[in-house]
């Protein structure tokens, strides 16, 4: 069997943790219920998959390696994931500012992640790497309601009140052009397509675009101009969020290692 | 099948969903296979959700039901072919309609993701496992819990939960 790189793995992963922490901090603070339970359901989902390639990294890794310790024990550089999952729930900032998460910013980088992912899992579904493809099954049929609820929402925003389109306006001009790093593939992205266990990332790009632009048209947000900025998260650089955003969903496992429910 | 793996099957019969405490985790699909290989007993279990909280309990269940039977077997999960909700029986469907759930549909055949966001098409109804009425509306694509969406009856106004065709 053909086997996908662990590299390659991790970066699935690290993407599926980070925004499944990210999305859970409205956890308690959701703009409504509905949505409050929703965010959460999304990050349950998303840390599920999380969970389930890290243990088949570990796996692969061998030795003393487990989920947790790639998880936890790994440090910001050491993360794959695309710069787009880590930044805040907000717009940029300059300097101390400082912002309430915003609805929007999340909303829309749901829809622009699982837009991409529901079509990468489809593919990877396909992978000869059968345990990734086992993963992948189950990941399409979870990502499919992602992508449902975040362009329903991306909708109701952009063709609903002025604040609201203003804000998703906003939003999609802010997250775009990190989209950018989707479609620059990594060394590790290309040796994962050189094994034969997953697929070229920017043959889903016409996907992709069809996606945006059948929902953006109906929201009646405008796509940004890209001018050339790569995000090089899946190298390992990342913004200064990610290491906040780890700093707080490593604490316990660092100030109590190996410690059990 | 021998009769070990019938024990295996009938001390296992009783389990429940900690969650929709209704069906058995063999109408819902969960509980897979049990099967006897050089390394002894296994019972074969599938997460519905990747990361459904409930998966613990079950396997716990599982684990002290074996045990309070006397059956020294081994709980494995098996992710593929990946659990649907096509695989519940249909005495499960009315069991969850009469509990309050509407059951899952069919789930679609073939659809890329491409059609699948587009939200033209419309479906068959869901219907109100209240009422009957299929003059229903979703309020939330997730529910009380990630397989199911919230939905509201506009004849008897009860809100519902939906299990997601999966």
């Amino acid at each position: 069997m053909s086997k996908a790189p662990v590299d390659y793995l991790l970066q699935l992963a690290d993407n599926a943790v980070v925004l499944g922490q990210r999305n859970a901090e409205w956890c308690g603070h959701g703009p409504i219920l509905e949505e409050d339970i929703a965010l959460a359901n999304v990050s349950l989902d998303l840390i599920g998959q999380a969970r389930l390639l890290y243990q088949l990294a570990a796996a692969r890794i061998g030795g003393d390696a487990t989920e947790d310790k790639l998880a936890y024990f790994r440090d910001p550089a050491e993360f794959r994931n695309y710069t787009l999952v880590e930044l805040p729930n907000h717009g940029a900032l300059v300097g101390y500012a400082a912002a309430d998460m915003d609805y929007a910013t999340t909303i829309v980088r749901n829809f622009l992640y699982s837009a991409l992912m529901a079509l990468q899992w489809e593919a990877l579904a396909n992978s000869a790497d059968e345990e990734l493809a086992a993963i992948a099954a189950k990941s399409l049929k979870e990502t499919r309601y992602h992508l449902h609820h975040a362009a329903d929402w991306v909708v109701r925003f952009g063709d609903g009140t002025e604040e609201s389109h203003r804000r998703a306006q906003a939003a999609l001009d802010h997250l775009y052009r990190y989209t950018e790093e989707f479609w620059t593939p990594s060394a590790t992205e290309d040796a994962a397509v050189a094994a034969g266990v997953a697929v070229d990332v920017r043959s889903l790009r016409a996907g992709w675009d069809a996606l945006l632009a059948e929902t953006l048209a109906d929201a009646t947000l405008v796509r940004p101009e890209v001018r050339g900025y790569v995000p090089e998260g899946k190298h390992g650089l990342h913004s200064e969020h990610l290491s906040y955003l780890l700093g707080e969903m490593q604490s316990l496992a660092r100030a109590h290692p190996g410690a059990t429910w | 099948m021998s009769s070990v793996e019938d024990k295996v099957w009938a001390a296992l019969e009783h389990l429940t969903d900690p969650e929709i405490p209704v069906v058995t985790l063999r109408e819902l699909g969960i509980l897979r296979d049990v099967r006897e290989t050089a390394d002894g007993l296994e019972v074969v279990i599938t997460p519905t959700y990747s990361g459904c909280p409930a998966m613990g309990q079950i396997e716990d269940d599982i684990r002290a039901s074996l045990e309070e039977a006397g059956i020294p077997a081994r709980v494995v999960t098996q992710l593929a072919p990946a659990w649907t909700t096509d695989w519940m029986s249909e005495e499960a469907k009315e069991k969850l309609r009469a509990y309050g759930i509407a059951p899952p549909h069919t789930t679609p055949k073939d659809v890329s993701v491409v059609n699948f966001v587009r939200r033209a098409p419309k479906s068959e109804p869901v219907v109100c496992p209240q009422c009957g009425s299929t003059n229903t509306v979703v309020s939330s694509q997730f529910g009380s819990t990630a397989c199911k969406a919230l939905y509201k009856c506009l004849d008897c106004q009860e809100p519902f939960d939906y299990f997601k065709p999966y």
